[in-house]
């Protein structure tokens, strides 16, 4: 309590001085630095200026991981922004229970968000005690195998269709001198790739009881030990990757050096700076072509309680700006990601946007692991699955054995 | 006498009384910040605070679950290997560079400052640098190859079983220098007559700087292991640029355990927990040291 009240008055003297200059400036913290991801925030602002006030760009290099410490640190240490992104979920969570965050409960029904926003638990993981505080822009889903033809034709074996047709053809990649998955050094890309082979292989219902319900059982039963199973098959096929960050990964199969890589939608922003397209150069298979669900993780806007009573009122005006349905459209198009209401149009979408967005409709959907486990299962997994996909004399039933004990103390 | 002894003691405290005033920013800096936080975190490091201290106490199921993950093992491992090689290494190379200095060598001054250039450098630039060295598709391991030893194979930065020997080479490679420069420095200091008169004396050489010299540099030695110490506790930087953990997590250490627990994770206790564990390791080995060194004897 002492440290809140002290943070207080922190903030009341950091905040003061900067309410004499215009009201409406208002500061937005986010960690889109690529090309791509630049110019779809660039339509944020610009729509957002069009309402009179002011887009400050915070953009803070170096990914998510980065990023989220300094944002989490200016607001708990009294210099807040005026609106931040986080990835919709859990990440936020505390900063909300401690009383830092505004409450859009009223933007959110004056502008009717529970009918408008599709599929209805990214509302929810916005909802904390059932009332509102974040903004979803956009649906990112990991559930993807994103394969290279080329790296195929070299290795005279058909573009396979699923994850067992892509296990199968991996000797012969091999033998052509081709990596067959790549996996990149990483750790988040690991452990999220062990996530997509979870509900992927194991399936929705599995996926469900063992991250939503954080069920030892399941965990430790023998649908996950299949997932393990496969797991190894991965790290076997990743052998040779030698690459860190995730977009050499992609280049790896962009390049056809790899056969193929498990990665996010956001793959697709680097297929298409390359030129290539998609069907012709490289294949897509959501949920590694098993089980086709995407998980409707992605990116929200969170807004900091401030004192201005102006720039309270400009955030209002932000939140309902980031989910208009020009916005949506303008935004997500650059982004290469879907947008969170069902009612806007993407002609100009490729044919994976259009696979994502057909099972969308169908409504297949999960709810991401961000949105289920919190920070520090995250982490402890990431630990785990980077060690596992690197050591090749760690079993699969030693990893699931540790698996089963992270899940149990996962709140 | 006594009457000196009577007026004398009042003024031992009102003794230079502007520069003990001028002094109490530092001081309050020292006792409120350092102090202070030192124990904030000991304490929280009982709690089961999360992205915010919370004063939920736990009792010492932070500690337990630290000791039981392997990555923490792993780290404490690594900091052991990279800790005792970097002593070792840095202060004889540096040592023997300082020494060959001392010979009155032509360009002495040239050779002095390539020596401590590496030391300008940030671990970041150097972790980078010597991360493309020991690539093995465009470092050693291919001009080796190039030259014709097609089956050369030199990649520790991606075997988990030597990685920490990676960072270790980037870390001498940066550090040495500066070793070389405090150990010249304390070689200079030695007076000239001591080697004539060990001349004198038919006494070769290396048992010269064995036996008499190395003695009478003790405190240069002592202020250079102080300095090599602390940058092998804080070591993070160099492994974040270098290897980023990887691979795996064959190359964490405890810093860099304690800034992922504590921002990335959002779990405050346990890199509280983490960053305790650091200061008692560091406390086992200073204090029967310092109690040896300063404890015994009172100096002047």
């Amino acid at each position: 309590m002492k440290i809140r009240s002290m943070a207080a008055i922190l903030a009341a003297t950091v905040v003061l001085p900067f309410a004499a200059a215009n009201a409406t400036d208002l500061e937005v913290t986010h960690w889109w630095t690529s090309g791509g991801e630049a110019a779809a925030v660039a339509e944020l602002a610009k729509a957002f200026d069009a309402t009179g006030s002011k887009w400050v760009d915070g953009a803070i290099a170096g990914s998510g991981g980065t990023a989220r410490p300094i944002m989490v640190s200016r607001i708990t240490g009294g210099d807040p922004m005026a609106a931040t992104q986080f990835n919709h979920g859990r990440q936020a969570e505390e900063l909300v229970e401690a009383g830092l965050m505004r409450d859009l409960t009223d933007v959110a029904t004056r502008e009717n968000w529970k009918d408008i926003i599709k599929p209805a638990s990214l509302l929810d993981s916005c909802t904390i005690d059932g009332k509102i505080y974040c903004a979803p822009v956009n649906i990112h889903s990991w559930q993807w195998l994103w394969l290279s033809n080329g790296a195929f034709e070299t290795a005279g074996v058909a573009v396979p269709k699923n994850w067992d047709e892509f296990v199968a053809a991996a000797p012969a990649l091999e033998k052509a001198g081709i990596v067959p998955l790549a996996v990149g050094g990483q750790p988040w890309q690991a452990a999220g790739a062990f996530d997509v082979l979870m509900v992927a292989i194991a399936g929705k219902d599995v996926y469900q009881k063992v991250f939503g319900d954080k069920d030892e059982e399941v965990a430790a039963g023998p649908d996950i030990a299949r997932v393990f199973k496969a797991a190894d098959d991965a790290r076997r096929m990743s052998k040779g990757t030698n690459v860190q960050d995730w977009n050499q990964a992609t280049n790896m199969v962009i390049t056809g050096k790899a056969g193929g890589q498990i990665m996010g939608d956001w793959a697709q922003g680097e297929f298409a700076l390359a030129g290539k397209v998609a069907g012709k150069d490289y294949t897509c298979l959501p949920g590694l072509g098993v089980t086709e669900v995407i998980a409707t993780g992605g990116d929200a806007f969170y807004f900091p309680l401030l004192e201005d009573e102006e720039k309270s009122k400009a955030q209002e005006v932000l939140a309902s700006t980031l989910v208009s349905p020009a916005v949506q459209v303008a935004f997500n198009l650059k982004k290469g990601s879907l947008p969170v209401r069902g009612d806007v149009d993407l002609a100009a979408a490729n044919d994976c946007m259009k696979k994502g967005l057909e099972i969308l409709a169908k409504g297949n959907v999960i709810q991401w692991v961000d949105q289920l486990l919190s920070a520090d299962s995250q982490k402890q997994k990431e630990d785990l699955f980077s060690e596992f996909f690197a050591n090749p004399s760690m079993t699969p039933e030693d990893a699931q054995k540790r698996f089963v004990d992270i899940i149990a103390s996962a709140e | 006498m006594t009457g000196q002894a009577h007026t004398g003691r009042p003024s031992k405290l009102l003794r230079n009384l502007s520069s003990k005033i001028a002094s109490i920013p530092m001081m309050l800096t020292a006792v409120v910040i350092f102090l202070g936080g030192t124990i904030w975190t000991v304490v929280y490091s009982f709690t089961n605070s999360k992205l915010l201290p919370r004063a939920k106490f736990v009792g010492f199921d932070q500690y337990e679950r630290l000791w039981d993950a392997p990555r923490w093992i792993v780290s404490i491992q690594n900091l052991a290997i990279y800790g005792a090689f970097t002593l070792v290494f840095s202060l004889v190379i540096g040592f023997l560079l300082a020494a060959l200095m001392d010979q009155k060598i032509r360009f002495e001054n040239t050779f002095r400052t390539i020596f401590l250039y590496p030391f300008a450098l940030s671990f970041i630039v150097t972790g980078l640098v010597w991360q493309w060295i020991l690539n093995p598709e465009f470092g050693v391991q291919s001009v080796v190859r190039s030259l014709g030893w097609t089956s050369f194979t030199f990649d520790p930065l991606y075997n988990a079983d030597i990685v920490i020997y990676g960072v270790l080479i980037a870390g001498l490679w940066q550090g040495t220098g500066l070793v070389m420069c405090l150990l010249l420095a304390g070689l200079r200091g030695i007076d000239e007559d001591i080697w004539k008169a060990s001349r004198v004396d038919g006494i070769p050489m290396w048992k010269t700087y064995l036996f008499i010299v190395i003695p009478m540099m003790r405190p240069v030695f002592i202020t250079t292991l102080v300095i090599i110490a602390s940058g092998i506790v804080k070591v993070y930087d160099l492994v974040v640029a270098q290897t980023s953990g990887g691979p795996g997590i064959a190359s964490e250490v405890p810093a860099k355990y304690v800034y992922d627990y504590m921002f990335q994770a959002q779990n405050l206790g346990q890199g509280f927990a983490a960053s305790t564990m650091m200061l008692v390791t560091v406390a086992i080995i200073i204090v029967p040291w310092a109690y040896l060194e300063f404890g015994g004897r009172k100096r002047v």
